[in-house]
């Protein structure tokens, strides 16, 4: 187990430099700062100096490294549009962004469980057929559109919640009910599949033979073996919902960091997009570090390979 | 052949999807022909019309007919998504060939670069990428192919790494046959069928990506008819009219099902397993 996790560490750590030199160089090729900062009537002189002045004018290399060595201390420069820290920015955005996908992810995970349970036990009745074309609907359409029209129904036809903006929680509501939508149909999918599988086991038919109760047998025996795929399934979803947040939040007008990301992108403020891009990719690495280690803990023969 | 394509016909929502995917494909094709208005026609007098007799979908806020734009956009949006496929397919297809056959520091430099791109969201990527190269058909076309031929790269890997042992190509080896002819006409044509089905899905997940992209604004040219586009102009109206943002979310959902269904079924095909 030692030298999984040293070797996974090494992996993940090699990773991080690829992904943030990747980060550097489309940066530095996205814009030249110095064009952005100076008025239109500057003379080649006076841009020369302030790119000598930034630091702009030295080998590539040298300012990854720097860069590298200052984002190590929590600094990841200044946004040349808005002339305050990136740090900062991304601190203030960060819990929002967090908010939203764990209500979300937290929505569609008991949800998702609930509704693969209930599918299962009414096989081939209105529910299950209510479910599959839920979690279709989720697959097949994109997930912002799915966003567009619950602002259709709820905030404007029937004008029960507010259609974009941060507050309470009513206006959590639609965004997070959007993003954890097309999970929600995975879960359970998933959910579903397994507990037909369970509930057809052997193990099941001796819990009745034993003379248990139908609703312990459900949630006692078929629904824990019913929801470890879910665990699987947990750590991949997490991705694909940081990548649907970029367009959800931007849909929303929730002040993330997915809105801050692509309005940096749109103004090609590029440190502020370097810096989100290494920020959201230390999360990525080190929850797919977690997942492998967990995976690792409970299933021995991962260690081996 | 026939009956491969009972099995396929078997599952009744494969049936769908496939028909649903033909209505689309050839909807595309003739365009000129069913498109009832000129999808650039801008008409003053039309503006914002809701479904009606004449504009059967409605109109845009320039009066555009968004029938005719849904479908011309449909032209667009599968040809997108189908270079997409082909040019991640085919480099792919090269890197996974040549990692699983050789190994060595082959493998080694791309299983790092497959771990780099998996370790943040593609979409970032794009947006990244697009903002940087500035939108455009072609640059769309690139960052979709981009976004997808590690998918190809895995799986023909894991296929070579398990066929490269087997006695035929041993024997192949044996008679004489160079690296070349071994890889093209012993190894290849036994990965086709994972391909194709990765393929299906990924051109499901391509469409869905040029919707996104062209819905930010960094994806296609914003005059150019496409869903991506049409979603972004119906936006801004969503208050006052709801169907410029409906209709083409409808359009993008049809063909997403009929190609998801059209790769189910190729899975269901091609893995004797799975055939009932």
């Amino acid at each position: 187990m030692f030298g999984f996790t040293v070797g996974k560490l090494l992996r993940a750590s090699t990773v991080l430099l690829g992904v943030s030199f990747l980060a550097f160089i489309i940066g530095h090729a996205s814009g030249d700062p110095v064009l952005l900062l100076v008025r239109g009537d500057a003379t080649a002189e006076q841009k020369a100096e302030l790119r000598h002045s930034l630091g702009l004018d030295r080998p590539v290399l040298a300012q990854y490294v720097d860069y590298l060595g200052h984002a190590l201390h929590g600094d990841l420069g200044v946004s040349y549009r808005q002339h305050v820290g990136v740090a900062g920015l991304i601190r203030s955005r960060l819990p929002n962004s967090l908010e939203l996908a764990g209500a979300a992810f937290a929505a569609a995970t008991l949800l998702g469980f609930a509704l693969g349970v209930l599918a299962a036990l009414y096989r081939d009745r209105w529910i299950d057929h209510v479910v599959a074309a839920l979690s279709v609907l989720g697959q097949v359409v994109p997930g912002f559109w799915l966003g567009l029209m619950l602002v259709l129904l709820f905030a404007v036809h029937w004008r029960a919640l507010p259609v974009s903006g941060s507050g309470g929680i009513a206006y959590l509501v639609l965004p997070a009910l959007t993003l954890a939508l097309p999970t929600m149909g995975r879960m359970a999918r998933l959910v579903r599949a397994g507990m037909l599988e369970a509930l057809g086991s052997d193990y099941i038919r001796t819990a009745r033979a034993k003379g248990l109760g139908e609703s312990e047998i459900l949630l006692r025996h078929a629904a824990p073996n019913a929801s470890l795929p879910l665990v699987t399934q947990a750590g991949l979803e997490f991705g694909d919902m940081v990548g649907s947040a970029f367009i959800i939040e931007s849909v929303f007008a929730w002040p993330g960091l997915g809105r801050l990301t692509v309005n940096a992108v749109l103004q090609r403020d590029f440190l502020v997009v370097q810096g989100c891009v290494l920020v959201i990719a230390v999360a990525f690495v080190t929850i797919n570090l977690l997942v492998d280690l967990a995976y690792a803990w409970i299933d021995p023969r991962v260690r081996a390979r | 052949m026939s009956s491969m394509v009972l099995t396929m016909y078997r599952s009744r929502e494969t049936r769908l999807g496939l028909i649903l995917l033909t209505v689309v494909v050839f909807a595309a094709l003739a365009a000129p022909v069913l498109a009832p208005f000129d999808p650039g026609a801008v008409d003053p007098n039309a503006r914002l019309l809701p479904p009606g007799s004449v504009h059967l979908l409605g109109t845009d806020s320039v009066g555009r007919d968004i029938l005719s734009r849904l479908i011309y956009g449909g032209r667009l949006s599968l040809t997108v998504g189908l270079l997409a496929v082909l040019i991640s397919a085919l480099f792919g297809t090269f890197v996974g060939c040549m990692s699983g056959y050789f190994g060595g520091w082959l493998e080694a430099v791309s299983g790092w670069l497959i771990d780099v791109q998996l370790s943040f969201p593609f979409l970032l990527l794009a947006i990244f990428l697009l903002g940087a190269l500035g939108g455009g058909t072609v640059a769309v076309v690139l960052v979709l192919a981009l976004g997808t031929w590690v998918n190809y790269a895995r799986i023909v890997r894991a296929q070579v790494l398990s066929i490269k042992n087997l006695g035929y190509v041993e024997a192949a080896h044996a008679s004489g046959a160079g690296v070349l002819r071994i890889i093209g006409v012993h190894i290849l044509p036994n990965t086709l069928s994972p391909i194709c089905v990765v393929a299906s899905f990924s051109m499901a997940q391509a469409i869905l990506t040029e919707a996104g992209l062209s819905f930010l604004g960094v994806g296609l040219d914003p005059s150019t008819p496409s869903w991506g586009t049409m979603l972004n102009d119906g936006r801004d109206y969503l208050l006052s009219a709801w169907w410029i943002a409906t209709m083409p979310g409808i359009a993008i959902g049809l063909t997403v099902y009929g190609v998801t269904q059209l790769g189910e079924g190729l899975r269901e095909l091609l893995d004797p397993r799975g055939r009932r």
